[in-house]
């Protein structure tokens, strides 16, 4: 609509989304992955409830957490379990890690048009027994990486990651004997996510973390700030 | 025999009121090697006898697994059994996916019934030649059904099915009052005996014996073939126990058996 200065004035159109903030992180060691997110769920500023989980198992070698709108969540993680049990029934044997991050990667792109409104991290145990990171854009950009934060608190989390995983910017410490230890990586990431929380409005509630190696997925969850 | 005058189509009515094509179908049935099913109060079993046609090849499987809680021991043509077997992994997918729960084994088998029938009565279609027993845990109870190429489907205590199967629902006869209170061991275990008495002249060994549980707190699982093993000591342990006492048994068997053979 134009304005009496003939200026032309936006109206204010609906969005199909809509952001339900939260944070999610995960981080590869040698034989190891470890995967968490918080399960906040807001709307502006409000809560809309303090447990809506934002995490998937999908294997024993292999989960995905993701952020961003709660909806559009849901129905990936929907799909993706799913279609990960049409592998198992169709090949004998669960998907590797490496085969669902290709396929998550497939399923964005397929909503290139109309994206899934989320931001996820796969991570797990490859093939070899290694751990690995894949993280995407919402149109599933793909790329294998260490460490990967997401969500509203990423930008909070990503540069504590790249200190203490990659060891960026350190004169302290030499790359060569630094080896990430599981212990290590788990209190690494549950520190970083509760920092995250301390200064991000829309993380905080309940974090559940999960720890996976070759024996297994092992599930945990603890308290982050209620308010 | 007259028959051959009313068999060659499916469309086809005996003057008996007959259809010949669905009961030949249910020959194909029969043919296959025995399976079994039977059920506690808690725990569904199924035990296959897989049969391979030569020294050379793998043997047979019978049993299948369609969701978390419900599986499939089948008898007669596997081709059509595995077309079956889609139906019904797609069936429960799409009820896990839609709803967010477990697909009530009674429901697919229905659907399945349904599905039977139409190439009962469909130009240019065939019935399906196999024979499924359907074990599932949904609901707080266990379930196990068998469907058949007619498209008539019943609920069980305890069934056997494919060639020989007369002598395991003998024994499954004398024995499916105890069935509800048992524990999962001595279900198997019945299961096991229960295919020993049409095993005929094959023995029995983790290899051509299948086994495949679901229950409350027990997710649809195929055993593998060392668990199968303590099953089968545990049979020949106490066979060689009873074995003197029950040398009259046997021969009332053979008896009966030779019967079967003679009607045909």
């Amino acid at each position: 609509m134009e304005t009496y200065l003939g200026e032309k004035q936006q109206a204010s159109q609906w969005s199909p989304y809509i952001n339900n903030g939260g944070s999610c992180l995960a981080v590869a060691g040698e034989d190891f992955a470890v995967i968490a997110s918080d399960t906040r769920m807001s709307l502006g500023y409000s809560i809309k409830t303090r447990y809506s989980t934002k995490y998937l198992k999908i294997t024993e070698k292999c989960s995905i957490v993701s952020s961003g709108m709660q909806a559009d969540i849901f129905t990936l993680h929907k799909v993706l379990k799913s279609r990960a049990q049409i592998y198992e029934q169709k090949h004998g044997k669960p998907m590797s890690t490496d085969a669902v991050a290709k396929l998550v990667s497939r399923l964005l792109y397929y909503r290139r048009f109309f994206p899934y409104y989320t931001f996820n991290i796969v991570a797990g145990i490859d093939d070899e027994g290694v751990g690995c990171v894949f993280s995407y854009d919402a149109i599933g950009t793909l790329e294998r990486v260490k460490y990967s934060a997401s969500g509203s608190g990423s930008s909070l989390i990503e540069p504590v990651l790249d200190n203490q995983v990659a060891l960026k910017n350190r004169n302290d410490i030499k790359k060569e004997d630094y080896k990430l230890t599981k212990e290590n990586a788990i209190d690494l990431v549950k520190d970083a996510i509760t920092s995250a929380g301390e200064r991000d409005i829309y993380t905080g509630d309940f974090v559940e973390i999960s720890i996976i190696d070759i024996n297994g997925t092992h599930e945990d969850k603890f308290e982050l700030r209620f308010d | 025999m007259f028959r051959t005058q009313y068999d060659s189509d499916i469309s086809i009515y005996s003057p008996e009121g007959r259809l010949y094509q669905i009961e030949y179908a249910m020959q194909a049935v029969a043919q296959g090697s025995t399976a079994l099913g039977l059920k506690s109060k808690t725990h569904a079993v199924v035990v296959t006898l897989m049969r391979s046609s030569d020294e050379l090849s793998s043997h047979q499987r019978k049993i299948f697994k369609v969701d978390g809680h419900m599986g499939i021991a089948i008898s007669g043509l596997t081709a059509d059994a595995r077309v079956l077997l889609k139906f019904m992994r797609n069936e429960t997918l799409h009820h896990k996916f839609v709803y967010g729960s477990d697909l009530p084994t009674g429901e697919v088998v229905s659907s399945l019934a349904m599905k039977s029938q139409r190439n009962t009565q469909r130009w240019g279609r065939r019935p399906y030649g196999v024979g499924l027993l359907v074990i599932g845990y949904d609901g707080g109870k266990t379930h196990l059904y068998q469907t058949s190429p007619s498209g008539n489907c019943f609920s069980y205590y305890a069934q056997a099915i494919g060639s020989r199967s007369q002598s395991a629902r003998t024994y499954l006869e004398k024995n499916f009052k105890a069935f509800p209170e048992l524990g999962l061991e001595e279900l198997v275990l019945h299961g096991v005996k229960a295919l020993k008495e049409s095993s005929g002249k094959e023995t029995l060994t983790k290899l051509n014996v299948g086994i495949a549980v679901v229950g409350k707190e027990q997710k649809f699982e195929i055993l593998k073939p060392n668990k199968v093993q303590t099953y089968l000591d545990q049979i020949l342990q106490t066979e060689g126990e009873i074995e003197i006492e029950n040398e009259n048994e046997n021969e009332k068997d053979e008896e009966a058996e030779t019967l079967e053979l003679k009607l045909d």
